[in-house]
């Protein structure tokens, strides 16, 4: 998918993210409906954002009008995360913003930081995982232009979700 | 865990850095610390800026007015960040939609009544749920928004004529329901508690992505918050009644907690106090719900309704109205 009809869905990297998580949850996101600012574990992470990583320079940098990322430095973007519950979505999301700067002739190796759990863990942008890649932001066209939320499906972690009481009330 | 800040003295709201505090004079002041604040309701003569409406804006906090005799004046909402544009398009269809907007009509009315007769049943008044009962079908049959309203009015009119069995204090009859002004206590009573129940139910809707202007029972154009009133059909009979024959029933408001006018009958600073001391309690009183298995306070309960009203405008699943199960 090129640069222009990424832009033109707005697939930003929190869909992505979004997309491996719960499809529920992206089509909500997608149509401005979100629940986040309610939510005790998200004001957490603003706060772990805002705070970790204070003396890196360049941080939060928005490329094309589409993608945030967290931290840029000499050898890494990095994506800081505060649990690692959902490291298969996280992942992607990093994939998302490499394959992205590879389309802008940039290329980069992705590092996501789990603070709180004193852990990180490298990303790069292999064959196999750029075409899996791919394969979602189709999937994720077709979810956001769907007319409907995709029907409520109960999975481990719904309990802890912002959406929660929305899905379940 | 934030919560409502009822402000009943006279004074002046201030923002001093990253805090409000209320000047009562010069040598009191209260700090209230800006994340603890859900909501500010103003009762007293209170003097504020902008610098403090920037500040509550920035936070999400809406300020809601009443005048002297406690009456709802308006309120000062935030600029809204919660929108969607689908969800506003699939509001409005279901209004123009005539057929759409008779079902949630219908649906608010239907909550209302099984809480009026939840509390009837409370209070042994089994001729009266028996005559409601009756006009019951009369609502499923109804065809026209005018219609529902017509049973509806029926039906509060046998419902507050019971008020007269049930709150067995002989100051506080009821001869019929008045409405702004009231001319005697039972109705101030009923008059406050639904306003300030009204902009309860407005800070839980300014939390979702609904449009609070566009309702169904009620026509948008009647006050400017009507979906407010729409909801506050269900809520009404399960918190502000019960706590008015709460408070009747132990004595804890009495005629001395009322100031009379000429014709005119209202709660004295006293009486607000302990009315809204209560209220506050029943908002934030819980229970177990069944589908999300956890504990939610009334207050909460107004929001899932929310929610629940937006899974029915985006067609996902048909809203059927809160009907206490406990």
């Amino acid at each position: 998918m090129d640069l222009e009809t990424l832009k033109e869905i707005r697939i930003t990297g929190l869909k992505v993210n979004y997309y491996y998580i719960c499809k529920r949850k992206l089509w909500l996101f997608s149509k401005n409906l979100s629940f986040e600012k309610n939510n005790d574990k998200i004001i957490l992470g603003q706060i772990l954002h805002e705070n970790y990583y204070k003396s890196e320079k360049e941080r939060d940098i928005l490329i094309q009008d589409l993608i945030s990322i967290d931290i840029v430095d000499d050898d890494y973007i990095r994506e800081v995360k505060s649990s690692d519950k959902m490291e298969k979505a996280d992942m992607m999301q990093v994939v998302y913003y490499l394959y992205v700067l590879k389309q802008l002739g940039i290329e980069k190796v992705g590092l996501i930081n789990y603070p709180k759990q004193k852990k990180k863990k490298e990303v790069y942008l292999t064959k196999q995982l750029e075409q899996e890649l791919l394969e979602a932001l189709k999937g994720i066209e077709k979810i956001v232009n769907q007319s409907k939320p995709p029907k409520l499906e109960k999975l481990p972690y719904c309990k802890k979700c912002s959406y929660f009481e929305f899905c379940f009330a | 865990m934030s919560r409502r800040y009822y402000i009943n003295n006279s004074g002046r709201l201030k923002r001093k850095e990253n805090t409000i505090f209320f000047e009562i004079n010069e040598n009191e002041r209260k700090i209230i610390p800006i994340n603890d604040i859900d909501s500010i309701y103003i009762f007293g003569e209170v003097d504020l800026n902008t610098k403090v409406l920037n500040y509550l804006a920035q936070n999400d906090i809406p300020v809601h007015i009443f005048n002297y005799y406690g009456y709802y004046s308006g309120s000062f909402l935030p600029r809204k960040k919660n929108v969607s544009g689908i969800l506003l398009v699939s509001q409005v269809s279901h209004y123009t939609d005539y057929n759409k907007r008779l079902y949630l009509a219908k649906s608010f009315i239907e909550g209302g009544v099984y809480h009026i007769l939840r509390n009837l049943k409370n209070n042994q008044a089994d001729e009266e749920i028996e005559k409601i009962n009756k006009l019951l079908k009369n609502l499923s049959d109804a065809n026209s928004i005018e219609e529902v309203m017509a049973v509806e009015g029926n039906i509060r009119n046998i419902y507050y004529q019971s008020f007269n069995n049930i709150i067995k204090n002989q100051d506080f009859k009821i001869d019929k329901r008045e409405y702004n002004p009231p001319t005697n206590p039972i109705n101030a009573l009923i008059s406050f508690g639904n306003s300030v129940l009204y902009s309860v139910i407005l800070s839980e809707i300014y939390k979702t992505h609904l449009e609070p202007t566009i309702s169904y029972l009620h026509e948008p154009s009647e006050r400017r918050f009507s979906l407010s009133l729409d909801i506050s059909e269900i809520f009404k009979p399960l918190i502000v009644d019960t706590v008015i024959f709460n408070l009747l029933e132990y004595g804890t408001i009495n005629l001395s907690h009322f100031n009379q006018d000429l014709n005119l009958s209202y709660l004295n600073d006293e009486g607000r106090k302990i009315f809204l001391r209560y209220l506050e309690d029943k908002l934030e009183t819980t229970i177990k719900h069944r589908t999300l298995q956890r504990n939610v306070s009334y207050r909460t309960l107004i929001r899932l309704e929310c929610y629940k009203l937006i899974k029915h405008l985006l067609g996902e699943e048909e809203y059927k109205p809160l009907k206490a199960w406990w």
